[in-house]
């Protein structure tokens, strides 16, 4: 069965469609990617898919038992809500102490939990909000623009790590991305969203297809490209983490 | 022990202190202090309402700033921008309680009284309302901690986690209707956002947790409540303000220490 499942979906603002008759399914152990244009409801089909809105028509399955985790788009804390890591990590789950530690060091940000949320790097604060993901080992993950705000090393590093822990762990992936050369080719299915489903399918499949390439115009073929040889230079790159 | 009107006074400043603290740390991480003073300044309606029935203040107090709470939650992103539908709400609702208090005719209300509350005058059942509530707010608050906390830091967290913000977001309004109800005995209407705001404010910079932010804030409003009233009494002032002085000097002083030590790092 399919960890997810989600059915002609359609969702409206007033006399705004924002999504018309989407469908979408996630298997167990794959990395879907969510690309489209500004507007083109990629948020408001995740935010569907969590509950966090109600869709006009279609349904979302879920797995019996499927447990979620979920990297929004960005998270304001306001400076006056003093919290460390570590309370942060155990907002919504009970965990003790070495398990917040374990999943802070598979995300690639050992050593943080006694440091206050307001005073880490951009790069730090998505990987906390990754190892908060990774706490109660989800079968799927579910991503928003999760690098938002870092630059393009600081998320192909991102990015890179979500593979390999995925490498590790086997949880699915679900995620919306602007940044069509980092995503592509780390993705084993894209699905190519502007209010409906335009096309679907492997990388290459849908980065040759026509509804993409009027979408995106034609530049962004040799993304693909960019991404391997960015790859291809990991080493140099590796004291991102660290940062 | 409760003959006393000095203890009396002290317990019911502290009640309020206690239940305002948790509540304050959430007015102000949410941005709400403003929304905290239009309940407030509601009470006032409240107040002639309970008047003009001839019952207890406290259920007409609640009633009217429950009412008022879910009125701007409603509106609330329905065209204009919240500050300013907040300004509108809470100084309407000041001034038509206002004038709603002239037209009861009858016994003379002494309106200082629940402008700057009367907190001398705290008998033993308003003592058992105030603790009341506070331990209902308190015990609100504690049950949902985590929901509250998940909600006010990202809704879709919240979602995700299978919480409802907007159910949290009730819960706050509540606990903050009740708390003005039970606070406008002790410091009247016009000071209760201060109650709630400066002492979770003042504790911002003594805390590294949101738990403890809670505690600390709960201290502070305590400590200002006793030494308040304590120098109402020495120097003859009005004993709301006094309280909410100390409170204030407690956030000065708390606040500079907090910069200078942040300096030094």
């Amino acid at each position: 069965m399919s960890l997810i499942t989600a059915k002609g979906l359609s969702v409206r603002y007033g006399a705004n469609t924002v999504l018309h008759n989407v469908g979408l399914t996630v298997e167990p152990g794959e990395i879907v990617t969510i690309v489209g244009p500004n507007g083109s409801g990629k948020t408001s089909l995740l935010k569907t898919i969590i509950g966090a809105i109600k869709p006009t028509a279609g349904h979302v399955e879920m797995k019996p038992g499927l447990k979620i985790g979920y990297v929004p788009q960005r998270l304001h804390i306001d400076p006056t809500l003093p919290i460390t890591v570590e309370r942060f990590m155990r907002l919504s789950h009970r965990v003790d102490r070495n398990t917040c530690s374990a999943a802070l060091e598979t995300a690639g940000v050992p050593d943080l939990l006694g440091r206050q949320m307001s005073r880490l790097s951009g790069g730090q604060f998505q990987r906390v909000l990754l190892a908060r993901a990774l706490i109660n080992s989800p079968d799927v993950l579910l991503l928003d623009e999760a690098t938002q705000g870092l630059d393009q090393r600081g998320s192909a590093a991102f990015y890179q790590q979500i593979e390999a822990v995925r490498s590790e762990t086997g949880y699915a992936v679900l995620m919306i991305s602007h940044e069509l050369h980092v995503v592509m080719s780390a993705s084993d299915r894209v699905i190519c969203l502007n209010g409906h489903v335009c096309c679907e399918g492997t990388p290459a499949v849908v980065a040759s297809a026509p509804e993409y390439r009027a979408l995106f115009g034609s530049g962004t073929g040799g993304a693909l490209a960019l991404y391997r040889h960015e790859h291809d230079h990991d080493h140099e790159h590796s004291h991102e983490a660290a940062e | 022990m409760l003959d006393d009107f000095m203890t009396r006074a002290t317990l019911a400043g502290i009640g309020v202190a206690i239940a305002a603290a948790p509540l304050g740390c959430f007015v102000v991480w949410r941005r709400m202090a403003y929304f905290g003073d239009a309940t407030a300044h509601a009470a006032i309606l409240g107040v002639a309402l309970s008047l003009t029935l001839e019952m207890s203040i406290f259920p007409g107090v609640m009633a009217v700033a429950l009412i008022m709470a879910l009125t701007v939650t409603l509106l609330a992103g329905r065209g204009y921008a919240m500050d300013t539908l907040l300004g509108v709400l809470a100084h309407s609702a000041l001034a038509f309680g206002l004038v709603a208090v002239s037209f009861l005719s009858g016994v003379r209300i002494d309106l200082m009284a629940y402008l700057f509350g009367d907190i001398l005058a705290v008998s033993r059942s308003d003592l058992l309302v105030i603790w009341g509530g506070a331990g209902l707010v308190v015990a609100l608050i504690a049950w949902r901690w985590s929901a509250l906390l998940t909600s006010t830091l990202n809704e879709e967290l919240a979602y995700a986690a299978d919480l409802d913000p907007k159910r949290e977001q009730l819960i706050l309004t509540l606990c903050l209707a009740v708390t003005v109800a039970v606070a406008i005995k002790v410091v009247g209407v016009l000071l209760i956002a201060a109650m709630l705001i400066i002492p979770a404010a003042a504790a911002r910079s003594l805390a590294r947790t949101p738990e403890a932010m809670a505690l600390i804030a709960a201290v502070i409003g305590g400590v200002s409540a006793a030494s308040g009233l304590r120098a109402a009494y020495l120097f003859d002032t009005p004993a709301g303000p006094s309280i909410v002085c100390v409170a204030a000097v407690f956030f000065a002083l708390f606040s500079l220490l907090g910069w200078h030590s942040r300096r030094d790092a």
